[in-house]
């Protein structure tokens, strides 16, 4: 059966409104798109929509209580929630430098964690 | 007191603008380049902006804003450019003295051959665009609870209205949402999205979060606390439509409806504000009607792109620079840019026919109105046209550029004014 969802285009901040037919797993049709990108992106968000993820972790003694920290790559949206949870338990020490990973292979999606900025140790 | 009080270059505000700045001048030669901010880090609101989206057009990375700030804190580091920290500039003369008070040197006098503006903006608050009802706690600027949520850990509250659809706005609502709160909706007075649409996707429809348009609030309830606010439709011209109140219960209100530059420093050393912009009136270098005070960033027009902001900031640093070394020549020719058909304004406003001559002169404006169909971007000289590009669309959320290059300085050396129009293609 087929089954038609659509999607507003994020590749660039145009915004097409694409339409795409699903049979099972299969785009039959696609519509809406003005570029190549408009396609990548639409068989992209029918099959695994994928997102870069920020958000921030504790750390004792830092500078600030909280570090923020970025996904290296885009992962499945559907694995945002349990990427999240497994940050909230962290608890990090400074100093830290950029970059830094904070956590390897985040919740089984192959994706790092990174360290947004230097964390230097909290002035008294 | 500070061991010196002579500079070559002195940046006021460490965000973007102030960092490229001061960066592009130590480049270009400058000496003793400054910069002064009043937070106890340098980076400003990139600090706060913990969502990627940085850098696509510099580095060609998607990067978090503290990332992006990073590298340049880093390179200004590198550079030994001195960064005096918790530091309010009190006031600036148009012979660019500059009185300071500072948490380590308390207050001081410095004096400097050239000044860079790089105060960023402000957010519109409440009161500016005068919601009936209580004052209770709970209402809050957009970028204030990012600040708390995001940098000093802890939440606002727990249930979540959030007025206006600009980025910081949606991007809040994604923000909470991860957070543990509710955000119960997005409202936005205006029949369109005021944000871009990729933050309408990412933050609001990935996290089932409501946007109502042509809705805003009619009054907020609560006397200590925010209790609710009661929503209304309005019609095009923005009235009231009768019957069409809700009452939404919640506890805390965010208002993301939009920046102002800051320029109440900038007013004290004489400097010609644009009433359209709120910004200097910046030549082609970012230097403002008072000789040696540039202006760049987010002061001079708010932008939607840091990339662009770190631009502006490069421009306006090695100004400066040439300045304080008395390379720049303030005699020469300078004529005015102007808004035509369809635009709001355009960034410079004045223009030195002489920088064409060896280099490029980039154009930014914003339209008046969305243009869904395909525009031609013209600059003319009040007889001819002298260049144009071809967008495929024209919004006034998304700053439109054109680039006048050395090849247009023949043609722009005759001219008396440029004025810049975006026109339908259709009807070219």
């Amino acid at each position: 059966m087929a089954i038609e969802r659509e999607f507003i285009c994020t590749a660039c901040p145009k915004g097409c409104r694409l339409r795409v037919v699903m049979e099972g797993k299969d785009v039959v049709k696609l519509e809406g798109y003005t570029c190549r990108k408009g396609i990548d992106y639409g068989r992209q968000e029918t099959s695994d929509p994928q997102r870069m993820l920020a958000t921030t972790v504790r750390v004792e003694n830092g500078f600030h209580p909280l570090l923020p920290v970025y996904t290296q790559k885009p992962i499945s949206k559907e694995k945002i929630g349990v990427v999240l949870a497994a940050l909230r338990e962290l608890r990090l020490k400074a100093p830290i430098k950029a970059q830094a990973v904070v956590l390897a292979d985040a919740a089984g999606t192959g994706v790092d964690v990174l360290a947004s900025r230097d964390m230097p140790i909290a002035r008294n | 007191m500070l061991d010196q009080s002579q500079f070559d270059v002195v940046v006021i505000g460490s965000g973007p603008g102030g960092l490229a700045a001061a960066i592009a001048a130590k480049r270009e030669g400058a000496e003793k380049v400054l910069i002064i901010e009043r937070d106890r880090e340098p980076g400003g609101i990139l600090l706060q902006c913990i969502h990627n989206g940085f850098g696509v057009e510099i580095f060609k990375e998607d990067l978090p804003g503290p990332g992006y700030a990073q590298r340049f804190i880093d390179e200004a580091k590198g550079l030994s450019i001195q960064i005096l920290l918790n530091t309010m500039v009190m006031d600036l003369g148009a012979d660019r003295r500059i009185w300071l008070s500072s948490v380590e040197h308390g207050y001081a006098q410095i004096e400097a051959r050239a000044v860079v503006l790089a105060m960023g903006c402000r957010e519109r608050t409440r009161p500016q665009i005068r919601i009936p009802g209580y004052r209770p706690n709970g209402i809050f600027t957009a970028g204030t609870a990012q600040r708390w949520v995001n940098v000093e850990g802890f939440m606002p509250g727990k249930e979540f209205v959030i007025l206006g659809s600009g980025d910081i706005g949606m991007i809040m609502a994604r923000r909470l949402t991860y957070e543990g709160a509710h955000v119960e909706r997005v409202l936005e007075i205006q029949n369109y999205l005021s944000g871009l649409s990729r933050n309408f996707v990412q933050c609001l429809q990935d996290n089932n979060i409501p946007l109502q348009l042509s809705h805003t609030i009619k009054r907020v309830l609560g006397k200590n606390r925010v209790e609710a606010v009661e929503t209304v439709q309005v019609d095009e011209r923005w009235r009231m439509v009768d019957g069409s109140e809700e009452m939404i219960p919640c506890d805390t209100l965010l208002v993301s409806i939009g920046l102002i530059p800051e320029n109440e420093l900038s007013k004290r050393a004489g400097v010609k504000i644009d009433p359209v912009t709120s910004g200097p009136l910046v030549d082609d270098q970012f230097q403002t009607n008072v000789p040696g005070i540039f202006a760049a960033g987010n002061v001079v027009h708010v932008y939607d792109l840091v990339d662009w902001v770190t631009e502006a900031g490069f421009v306006a640093g090695k100004g400066a620079a040439r300045f304080a070394a008395g390379q720049l020549k303030v005699a020469d020719a300078h004529i005015k840019v102007e808004a035509g058909p369809n635009v709001r304004y355009v960034v410079p406003q004045t223009l030195n026919k002489e920088t064409l001559k060896t280099g490029e002169v980039r154009l930014q404006l914003r339209v008046t109105r969305p243009l869904e169909k395909a525009v031609y971007v013209e600059v003319h000289d009040g007889h001819a046209q002298i260049t144009r590009k071809l967008e495929r669309y024209a919004r006034p959320g998304e700053m439109v550029t054109i680039t006048l290059k050395p090849a247009h300085y023949e043609a722009v050396r005759k001219a008396e004014k440029l004025t810049v129009q975006v026109t339908s293609k259709a009807e070219a």
